[in-house]
């Protein structure tokens, strides 16, 4: 017996030998047995990753979590887009975060997810991320993993330059990258040049719950804002845009809004913004948007629709906003870990500007002014800029830092990640990406404390880097290890939707948090019941409701007869269970939405519309437990002026 | 009252997993020595959160540290941490000291760990069966699968519910099923 396993043992061990030995002294892009980088990426069957991951989805709306250095998909967390997986935007509880002001919308487009903080430290209590086509910031919950809250922005389009967040996440601010007319109206389109106006909002954050409060909106002129980063540091209380098209163009953009050779970088200094609001120095305008919050007690989004909003007009108030000229309309806007540069990527550079704060308050104070764009000072180039990295590469755009004076920036047209030093401005190391980088994320890459470990690289472009999958192609991310002299690629892994813009955090900072269930008796859902014996079926008129619970495995009541043809029956289903990691489903054969996926503890309900007579049935959509396939029921449907009486069951009692 | 002797190895392994979920472990080596020949699978799983299972229960009770030490060394422990759901009919250590003397001891030895695993299977039965549900089964002359594949008759006689022949004495609802307290082992027949 031991003799026939030695034997089997040598016999599989000797064709790994030849494997690993075969790939020993493979070099370039694929030697990564060799060069040991599957081991650093390798996480084992149940050990858990180094680092969170969060990477929006772009155009699926959502935002997806990653671990790294694995690269392992954990969870893609719906929040602008209806997600029939997770019943949301389809359960009753969860309709209302999709509503606007347009009504509601099933799709949006996520950008930018960024981390809150504390003394400009990442701190592990939320993800906020910007929907970028209906204007609109979300706050998830890294206790939960769940969108707990979506505020609309109004005067905004195009909301690009969004969700960045203060150093104490006093605001999430959000920058509108389309100007338009404030407060919307008929107009024609070629009059845009100085009428259509930017509004960059400030999302006040409650310390203790999260909830958003939009406090004011600063009206600037009518640019493009692209991204956004606050101060830190000395420079807390300001906060930085990009802006392009400041040629004001409203057609064939690509070449009308590329004309001037310098755009500017906006400083907005909110803190004196806060002064002025605090004052009354504000103005407010009437306008529409949506407020939805999802109660953890109740577990039911509501939607409300606010009808004002204070603003700041930019041109009015000195002292609230000024423009530092950067070469070439910038898309990055990156402040490093001390507070100090502010850096600018010119995506028609080739070279990178990273302005001094110290200079640029200087500047203010000595009133060293080169013109005003109405009425707001224009600082002298010369008179704050802090150092150039020359010639860098091609395509600059977004630049995050290690914490040990290196700062990284991508290049979209070059395809290569940069390495250079701050205060030398010198380049010292890069590497290719594959192909086409936008984002960059170092975990606390844009924070006071960067864990400069990894570093993921964003790409638009793979042709031919994955199984080809027809036309369309998975997007990627790839893993750098950025802990010496040079940047080593380790991994790269596909991703969902458009890996946009990324954010990271130590697990250690997130995972002792987690929440693992929701107590029954916390669950103050209207329609909860909480033990078999309350569970019944009520009629109101053509509406039925199903007060129904689960637990392995059955639901209670499984038989139910009494519904009529064009009756409106809302199922409420509780899942009884308080064990981690044991969901229940439930869906209704031709019910016109998604199934439900029930945590234990938890009530959600969706409304099924029967339009034929029979009998009908429903099951757990959750592999739930051993008897999984037995917990199933059955609902009879009778003609609309039959009279079979309204009664339910379960085991015939 | 006999002394099961041969409880207290069992017992102290018990004691070792419990502290491997906690902080501060004494017995962490032994416990990683125990890990690797034997992977406890789902059982190793640290939740505080949740209710307890069956097997947390279990190790909790004084009257079944017998019982405990069984599983342990039929190492069945993943079974009854499982999603389930499961009934299981819980000997006391009383129930255990009543069989002939020498048969747990016996039944204990690792040669017998396949004889030891069948017999407490049929212990456990697939589904939720407390005391309304077993009153339930005896109504309807259902009998109870068990998950050896024996049908377990459940009499109600008064207050009284024995199932194949042993007394409930009591019930506990836990995360992932239920367990019925019996006075007796539940032998074949």
């Amino acid at each position: 017996m031991n003799t026939y396993k030695k034997i089997l043992g040598y016999a599989l061990t000797l064709p790994l030998l030849f494997v690993v030995g075969s790939c020993g002294q493979g070099g370039g892009n694929g030697g990564a047995l060799g060069s040991g980088n599957a081991e650093r990426v390798y996480v084992a069957p149940g050990e858990h990753d180094e680092f969170y991951g969060f990477i929006s989805g772009g155009f699926s709306g959502q935002l997806a979590v990653y671990g790294l250095p694995s690269g392992r998909l954990f969870k893609v967390i719906p929040v602008f887009s209806v997600d029939a997986e997770k019943a949301y935007g389809f359960s009753e509880e969860t309709k209302p975060m999709l509503e606007t002001s347009f009504g509601t919308i099933p799709w949006d487009d996520s950008h930018h997810p960024d981390l809150s903080q504390t003394n400009g430290e990442i701190d592990g209590r939320w993800c906020f991320i910007n929907a970028n086509n209906t204007p609109r910031i979300a706050r998830i919950s890294l206790s939960t993993f769940e969108t707990e809250e979506i505020i609309e922005l109004p005067n905004s389009a195009g909301n690009h330059s969004s969700s960045f967040v203060t150093e104490n996440t006093e605001y999430i601010v959000a920058g509108t990258r389309f100007s338009v007319p404030i407060p919307q109206r008929d107009m024609p389109i070629d009059e845009y040049k100085g009428n259509f106006k930017g509004a960059i909002s400030f999302i006040e954050v409650d310390q203790e719950t999260g909830r958003f409060d939009l406090s004011f909106q600063v009206i600037m002129p009518g640019f493009d804002y692209d991204l956004a980063h606050p101060g830190r540091g000395a420079s807390h209380g300001w906060m930085f845009f990009t802006t392009y098209n400041t040629e004001e163009a409203n057609t064939l953009m690509e070449v009308n809004a590329s004309q001037n050779d310098k755009d500017f970088i906006a400083a907005i200094n909110w803190k004196k913004a806060e002064e002025l609001i605090a004052n009354g120095d504000f103005e407010t305008m009437a306008t529409e948007y949506a407020h939805n919050v999802y109660d953890e007690s109740t577990q039911m989004a509501t939607s409300t629709i606010k009808k004002e909003v204070r603003t700041l007009d930019a041109s009015k108030y000195p002292g609230l906003v000024y423009l530092l000229p950067t070469p070439k309309s910038p898309h990055g806007c990156d402040v490093d870990p001390s507070g100090e540069y502010i850096i600018g990527s010119g995506k028609l550079s080739a070279s990178l500007t990273a302005h001094s704060f110290t200079k640029m308050i200087d500047a203010i104070e000595n009133e060293k002014f080169d013109g005003d764009a109405y009425g707001i000072p224009i600082l002298n180039y010369d008179d704050i800029v802090a150092g150039v990295v020359q010639q860098a590469g091609l395509g600059p755009l977004h630049t995050e830092f290690d914490g040990r004076g290196n700062a990284y920036t991508t290049f979209f047209i070059s395809s290569e990640v940069v390495k250079w030093k701050l205060e030398t401005w010198e380049v010292l190391d890069r590497a290719p990406t594959y192909y086409s980088v936008g984002h960059l994320m170092i975990p606390g890459g844009n924070s006071r404390k960067p864990w400069g470990k990894y570093l993921v690289a964003l790409n638009k472009i793979t042709k031919d880097r994955y199984l080809p999958t027809g036309p369309e192609l998975a997007q990627s991310a790839q893993l750098y290890d950025i802990s010496g002299d040079k940047m080593q690629l380790l991994s790269d892994f596909p991703t969902v939707g458009e890996p946009h813009y990324a954010a990271g955090a130590p697990a250690d900072l997130i995972k002792p948090n987690q929440v693992k269930l929701y107590k029954l008796e916390e669950n103050n859902h209207p329609h909860a019941v909480k033990n078999e014996k309350d569970t019944r079926v009520e009629r109101n008129g053509r509406e039925v409701h199903i007060y129904m619970t689960t637990i392995r495995s059955h639901f209670a009541p499984d038989n139910i007869e009494g519904i009529k043809v064009g009756d409106k029956v809302y199922f409420h289903v509780t899942n009884l269970e308080q064990d981690y990691d044991v969901p229940h489903g439930i869906s209704m054969i031709g019910a016109n939405t998604s199934e439900l996926l029930i945590m234990p503890g938890q009530t959600e309900t969706f409304v099924w519309e029967p339009k034929k007579e029979g009998v009908w049935p429903f099951y757990c959509t959750d592999f739930c437990s051993a008897l999984h396939q037995e917990m199933q029921g059955y609902v009879r449907v009778s003609a609309r002026n039959s009279n079979v009486p309204l009664k339910w069951s379960l085991d015939g009692e | 009252m006999k002394k099961i002797v041969i409880t207290i190895p069992f017992i102290a392994l018990g004691l070792m997993i419990l502290c491997a979920c906690g902080p501060g472990s004494q017995a962490a080596e032994e416990t990683a020595e125990v890990a690797e020949t034997h992977p406890l699978g789902q059982a190793s799983v640290s939740d505080d959160v949740s209710e307890k299972n069956i097997l947390q229960v279990a190790i909790g009770s004084d009257a079944h540290s017998t019982l405990v030490a069984a599983v342990q060394a039929a190492q069945i422990e993943h079974v009854l941490v499982n999603a389930g759901p499961l009934t299981v009919f819980a000997p006391t250590n009383d129930a255990f000291a009543a069989l002939p003397e020498g048969t747990v001891e016996d039944l204990l030895k690792p040669e017998n760990k396949q004889t030891l695993a069948t017999i407490l299977t049929r212990h456990a039965a697939p589904g939720s069966f407390n005391v309304e549900g077993l009153k339930k089964e005896a109504r309807k002359g259902r009998k109870i699968y068990m998950a050896t594949g024996d049908y377990l008759e459940v009499i109600v006689d008064g207050e009284d519910i024995t199932v194949g022949g042993a007394k409930v004495i009591a019930t506990v609802q836990t995360s992932n099923g239920i367990i019925n307290v019996v006075d007796k082992v539940i032998l074949p027949n």
